[in-house]
């Protein structure tokens, strides 16, 4: 384990006790994710990928090998508020306008007013939505929402974000800006960012290291290191780099599948 | 508006006015023709039609009737008098609006407990629907005089059957919303370490608010009834069960019906204001209208 590593799992094992008998969700899983990196994790879908953010964020405990979160274990690290978490879906609460939405992790964590509303200014306008303070969620378009719940995760002042298929609902230009914002969020302050995603070019795009991983039992196939540059515009996936590492991402996520 | 609500409505309480025209006739008539055979007449059909609308005790009595004996005991009546049909309606109001804020308050505590406490939720809930099968008809008696035996009459008494009805719909209604937040927005305060109390708060609790009006419609119309049967028993003086009680003791069913409507003109009122309340609450929450 090296010292900076934020994420450390060594042979993580979970299986999930269902009715129809036991479900392999993750198998061997040996990751180490070090601080500031982009890592993103893609496979088909059941390959666990899912529920390995939810182990990082305890939210689902493995049931073999070991995992630490900023090394201590993920419920302690739960407890210290280390991570912030964006879900597939925003999961705004409909009766709270926006800025009361981002201000909702702040409320529990007992700040005071002042201090709530500075940082949910402050959210907003990083995520590009100063002025809809007052609007409820169903008055925004489902991008916008999914910008105020990356603006609640960052509310938090975690070092690390979650997230999970962020984007993932999203048409392709609105996804294509909302990656280049989080791009530039990530290059800013260079937290460490664990990504899910089903897109190849959304994964090559934004990471520094790509964890294929593939299904039945969900294990890594291979991780891929992946590095364009801090200054990516959206042109940079033309360029032959970008296209070598999506094809190398593609040719992972095949063999993988040939498993089965 | 007009035609989308207002319309249909007048259209129905014009089929049902005309419907019971009809049975007024029908039940009634058998009294005039009997009357008429005793005086040795014989009185065609046309000639019942009116009498049938105007008997003192007439089995069912017409709309019209009905509605003059509600205009002279509200209108024509000061509110203090024993015979003012307001009063008497005020009477069984307040017990009901007690027993159905006890009621609710007590559902809800119930379904707090029920939702937080897999005891509890193993525990009372066959006893909440045990206690439902047992008829009120039969409870309401044993709760008056077991209470007017240790000298607590009045509103009280009657108020605990409200409660006792009304409970039950807030506890169930209540149990369900507060169970209705999705996983992912329970995942979500669970990321932020939430306790339980601000899980509650800023959580259960608003989801539960549709759950909690839509229970409250039910329980308030229980609650009515509630106080209406506690009312019964004891031939209590005052109350929209006495004024029934009493109209059936002397065959009063023109004042038997007027009291019956006046109770289902104050539950349709009670029911709307709640509803509105609700409404209210939901634009307030910001909830999206259903025709935005
Ligand atoms: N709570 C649960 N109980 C039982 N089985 C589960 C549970 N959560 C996930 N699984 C199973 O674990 C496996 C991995 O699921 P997971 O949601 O992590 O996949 P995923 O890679 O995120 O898929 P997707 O791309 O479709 O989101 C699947 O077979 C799924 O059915
Ligand atoms: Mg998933």
């Amino acid at each position: 384990m090296s010292g900076n590593s934020v994420i450390s799992t060594s042979a993580l094992d979970l299986v999930f006790e269902t009715n129809d008998g036991p479900v392999h969700a993750l198998s061997d899983i040996t990751l180490d994710i070090r601080k500031g990196e982009f890592v993103s994790l893609i496979g088909p879908s059941g390959c666990g990928k899912t529920t390995l953010l939810r182990v990082i964020a305890d939210l689902e405990h493995p049931t073999g090998g070991t995992i630490t979160v900023n090394g201590i274990s993920p419920h302690e690290a739960r407890l210290k508020r280390a991570y912030g978490y964006v879900f597939q879906a925003a999961a705004l609460f409909p009766w709270r306008t926006i800025a009361d939405n981002v201000g909702l992790p702040l409320e529990v964590m007992g700040l005071d007013r002042a201090e709530r509303d500075a940082r949910v200014t402050e959210n907003l306008e990083l995520v590009d939505l100063a002025g809809f303070e007052k609007k409820f969620p169903w008055q925004l378009s489902g991008g916008m929402q999914q910008r105020a719940s990356i603006a609640r995760a960052l509310a938090v002042q975690p070092d690390m974000l979650l997230m999970d298929e962020p984007f993932g609902a999203l048409d392709e230009i609105v996804r294509d800006h909302l990656n280049v914002q989080l791009l530039k969020l990530w290059a800013a302050t260079h937290k460490t960012i664990v990504f899910v995603t089903h897109s190849i070019p959304e994964a090559v795009f934004l990471s520094t290291k790509i964890v294929v991983m593939s299904p039945r039992p969900g294990r890594i196939h291979e991780v891929i290191d992946c590095d364009l540059g801090d200054d990516r515009p959206l042109e940079v996936r033309e360029t032959p780099e970008f296209l070598k590492i999506a094809h190398q991402v593609r040719e992972g996520l095949a063999a993988g599948h040939a498993y089965d | 508006m007009i035609r989308t609500r207002i319309l249909p409505i007048l259209t129905v309480v014009a089929a049902i006015i005309a419907v019971w025209y009809a049975f007024a006739v029908v039940l009634n008539a058998p009294f005039e023709r009997s009357a008429a055979e005793r005086a040795g007449e014989t009185i065609s059909f046309t000639e019942i039609v009116p009498r049938t609308m105007g008997q003192q005790r007439p089995v069912l009595p017409a709309p019209h009737q009905v509605a003059v004996e509600i205009w002279e005991t509200t209108a024509e009546k000061s509110i203090t008098s024993k015979r003012s049909l307001i009063y008497h309606a005020w009477v069984t109001l307040s017990a009901t609006l007690l027993g159905f804020m006890m009621g609710t308050a007590l559902g809800i505590l119930l379904a707090v407990g029920i939702v937080h406490s897999r005891v509890l939720d193993k525990s009372m809930m066959p006893w909440v629907i045990t206690s439902q099968t047992i008829p009120i008809l039969a409870l309401a008696p044993m709760i008056i005089v077991v209470f007017n035996s240790v000298g607590v009459t009045g509103l009280l008494p009657k108020a605990l059957i409200s409660t006792y009805l009304s409970f039950f719909p807030v506890a169930v209604g209540m149990v369900k919303g507060l169970r209705s937040p999705e996983t992912m927005h329970m995942d979500l305060m669970h990321t932020y370490s939430a306790n339980r109390s601000q899980t509650f708060w800023k959580l259960r609790w608003p989801s539960s608010v549709p759950f909690l009006f839509t229970s409250m419609k039910i329980g308030i119309a229980a609650s009515l009834v509630g106080a209406i049967v506690g009312e019964l028993p004891t031939g209590a003086v005052a109350g929209l069960g006495a004024r029934l009680l009493a109209g059936s003791y002397y065959g009063q069913t023109v004042q038997i019906w007027s009291a019956l409507l006046v109770a289902a003109i104050l539950a349709g009122l009670l029911v709307g204001l709640i509803g509105w309340i609700g409404g209210w609450l939901n634009r307030r929450m910001g909830v999206r209208e259903a025709r935005a």
